[in-house]
């Protein structure tokens, strides 16, 4: 079977045993849940009820009239408590609405079911905004925005990625497994707004039990293709993906759209499933519960606005105080310093490593091995980057391409001398922005 | 409540095992077959040379930064490795203060001088050698036969010229040993030179453990066996002269441990290339027209100087750089 894939990279040890073969448990919601603002990238939203309001399960209770901007919902019915500055997963304080549970999961009311073949492109988009829609892979672009192209972009190929390269994360896969038909419906969605396009989802070889069941339930979806990837990091990274579904590289400081691809999440397609055939915005996210301190790792469906800890007790609890709490993946997820914080709708995972998993060797000499510059998947020298950062060279730094790198921390995994690439990378870029 | 033992840092928060150290470490494993071949044939007076190259690198490189008040890193081996490998560039017949003077100008002059480990421009084991090669021409070439010297050196052992020195002269090739002798190294030669065999094996660990990659070796061997086939000497078959170029001198342990020291040659692939073939025609070169009759080390010394200017030729193609016209209609 041929296996797709993109140029260089790495193959870390993948840790996926643990909740691999976890079927996804629904958590029942907590008592309080908390809603930051800052859930999306774009427009910021203000809050349309009060404390003290009573709130539906899927009421709107924040919104904007911006155009590059989602509504927030609440996940639970029950009545808003306060609204404040609470801590965000991403380690700062923002405006907050704090929800107390009722415990009855009252919807709001009135539920649509819609019927795509009856909506235009224009009313599809609305309601995927209503929804509240972002890519749930992290960075949360609104879905409804990368779904309106301009119109001189043509998009040819819709790619679903179903990669999941990063180690530890198994719930897309869980995803695929267990609900493989919210995919496919939602990947029809997309393909109504672009008729003309193929679909793809693109599956890493390690989850083959995954590709088996797509190819078999593809079989009534016509134009949509099942991929087999290989697994190597970073075969998600959206330029990867394009390269290896496609063979055509995004040029650098363009997007996917540039050359007509769009990618997706496997998350964010079954949640337009939802939201079109089931009127559910978006209240719920799959969340990996792992690392090797957790009691009972898995895959928790998860209420938007859950705080870690009950996640974390509902998991059986912990074995030891953690050494690191990452959001996302190991390679480029955010580590915080407090499990009281909520799920985000850009929370993929929760990963709580010991100290030992959690390690920081000190950084020695560069000597200078070329193994960073065998890693780098964009073909850059990170060595060279990082030299230039650390003596402020920034001309240099953007001679040697600074702004291509797509910190995927290829480099900084096969450093011997465990130098701080990607972090310096990271900074560089900020101050050559600033230099210019 | 914020837990304050939390650590908190930039991603990724999973590091490969790699670490300096190990990839040292394996590349000394690498060499331990090398090793028992000198001490099989040149004696435990191989083993006693050996260890005063690497003592010495040791003693000099922890004394410099202590110093200077330098963090000390004798634990990350490379002194060690750079004992070992100027040890295995000389006789076995040289005094005990030659590895000593080789190792005050491997490790201060070549490598502390310019910053410590990464900063060298020159291995400094081939660096050590030439200036004991400059300075004591006679001491670092008395090669003697295989089985003759013991812990001491016995007087009146004949040094013996090397097959590469016979082949030099352009006669006399009745004198050379048999290819399968060379291959197992029972010739005379630098202590760690002549098993062809033993340093294919720890070539072999090292490209399987991904410490090198098969590049520079591949292209600098292949490159001297092209040449020394096409131009054969005198009434030496092309397939004997590629025998004895590739099996009768430095040449496995310069392509296989020197040429692909990190911090003195090209960080790219293509410049790793690059770098292989360059070595092999110098080398080729200077056993041809040069006075020496070996090349391998100044071949190596010449590469890591262009080395430089090599990575700033090459430098990868960047992704996303193809088919700008997609870019904006
Ligand atoms: S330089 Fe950037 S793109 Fe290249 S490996 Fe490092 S983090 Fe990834
Ligand atoms: S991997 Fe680390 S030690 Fe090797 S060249 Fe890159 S920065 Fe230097």
């Amino acid at each position: 079977m041929q296996k797709l894939t993109f140029k260089k990279g790495i193959h870390p040890n993948d840790r996926k045993e643990q909740t691999k073969t976890c079927s996804i448990e629904v958590l029942t919601p907590p008592e309080l849940l908390y809603f930051p603002l800052g859930q999306h990238i774009g427009a910021p939203i203000e809050p349309v009820v009060r404390v003290g309001d009573k709130v539906l399960m899927g009421q709107k209770i924040a919104d904007s009239t911006a155009k590059m901007t989602v509504p927030l919902h609440s996940s639970v019915s029950g009545v808003v408590k306060d609204i404040g500055l609470y801590l965000h997963p991403s380690g700062i304080k923002v405006p907050t609405i704090v929800i107390e549970n009722d415990g009855l999961d009252t919807p709001a009311d009135p539920i649509n079911i819609w019927h795509i073949d009856l909506l235009d492109s224009d009313e599809i988009i609305q309601i995927i905004r209503e929804a509240g829609i972002v890519g749930m892979g992290g960075a949360g672009f609104p879905t409804h925005i990368k779904l309106s192209p301009p119109l001189d972009k043509h998009i040819s190929r819709i790619i679903v990625n179903g990669a999941e390269c990063e180690p530890y994360l198994t719930s897309d896969h869980r995803v695929m497994l267990e609900t493989p038909e919210e995919v496919l419906e939602g990947l029809l969605v997309v393909k109504h707004l672009f008729p003309d396009a193929k679909a793809y989802i693109g599956v890493e070889e390690n989850k083959s039990d995954a590709i088996t069941l797509l190819k078999q339930r593809v079989k009534a979806y016509p134009g949509i293709e099942i991929l087999t990837l290989a697994k190597k990091y970073p075969q998600g990274a959206e330029k990867q993906l394009i390269y290896a579904v496609t063979g055509q590289e995004v040029p650098s400081g363009g997007l996917p759209m540039d050359i007509g691809c769009l990618v997706l999440n496997i998350d964010t397609v079954s949640s337009l499933y939802r939201a079109l055939a089931m009127g559910q915005p978006l209240m719920r996210r799959i969340v990996t519960v792992s690392g090797n301190l957790v009691e009972k790792p898995g895959n928790y469906s998860v209420r938007i606005g859950t705080p870690f800890r009950h996640i974390i007790d509902s998991a059986g609890g912990l074995k030891d105080e953690p050494a690191k709490i990452i959001m996302g993946g190991p390679m480029m997820g955010v580590a915080g310093y407090s499990l009281d914080v909520p799920v985000v709708k850009g929370t993929s995972s929760i990963l709580l490593l010991s100290k030992e998993e959690a390690r920081v060797l000190p950084e020695t000499p560069c000597i200078r091995c070329g193994k960073c510059v065998d890693a780098c998947p964009m073909n850059l020298r990170p060595l060279l980057l990082n030299a230039y950062v650390l003596a402020e060279q920034w001309d240099k730094c953007k001679k040697e391409n600074i702004f291509d790198c797509i910190e995927c921390g290829c480099c900084s995994y096969s450093c011997p001398a465990k130098r701080h690439l990607v972090q310096s990378i990271r900074v560089g870029k900020q101050r050559t922005k600033n230099h210019r | 409540m914020a837990n304050s033992n939390v650590i908190v840092s930039s991603s990724p928060h999973i590091k490969g095992k790699d670490t300096t150290r190990g990839l040292m470490i394996d590349v000394l494993v690498a060499l331990a077959p090398a090793l028992i071949c000198g001490v099989f044939y040149f004696g435990f007076r191989a083993l006693f040379i050996t260890s005063v190259s690497v003592l010495s690198c040791l003693i000099f490189e922890y004394g410099w930064q202590k110093l200077l008040k330098k963090p000390v890193m004798i634990s990350d081996c490379s002194a060690a490795l750079t004992g070992v490998l100027l040890a295995f560039n000389m006789p076995v017949t040289v005094p005990w203060w030659i590895p000593v003077i080789g190792a005050f100008v491997a490790v201060v002059i070549v490598k502390q001088l310019f910053g410590g480990i990464g900063c060298n421009f020159m291995n400094p084991a081939l660096a050590g050698r030439a200036f004991l090669l400059a300075s004591w021409p006679v001491l670092m070439t008395n090669f003697v036969p295989p089985f003759t010297t013991g812990f001491k050196l016995s007087a009146d052992v004949v040094s013996s010229a090397t097959p590469l020195a016979i082949i030099k002269t352009g006669t006399g090739f009745e004198e050379l040993p048999a290819i399968r002798q060379m291959f197992l190294g029972n010739i005379g030669g630098c202590i760690g030179e002549t098993s062809s065999l033993a340093l294919l094996l720890g070539g072999l660990y090292l490209i399987l453990r991904r410490v090198i990659k098969p590049h520079i070796p591949v292209a600098f061997i292949g490159t001297v066996a092209a040449f020394s086939f096409l131009f054969s000497r005198g009434s030496m078959s092309a397939v004997e002269s590629l025998g004895y170029s590739v099996f009768g001198g430095g040449l496995m342990l310069g392509a296989f441990f020197m040429a692909t020291d990190y911090v003195t040659s090209p960080v790219t692939t293509r410049g790793q290339v690059i770098m292989g073939v360059g070595c092999g025609f110098i080398t080729f070169l200077i056993r041809r027209f040069g006075g020496y009759p070996e090349g391998v080390s100044y071949a190596i010394l010449l590469m890591n100087i262009a080395t430089p200017l090599i990575d700033k030729w090459c430098r990868p193609k960047k992704f996303g750089y193809v088919k700008k016209k997609t870019v904006k209609q």
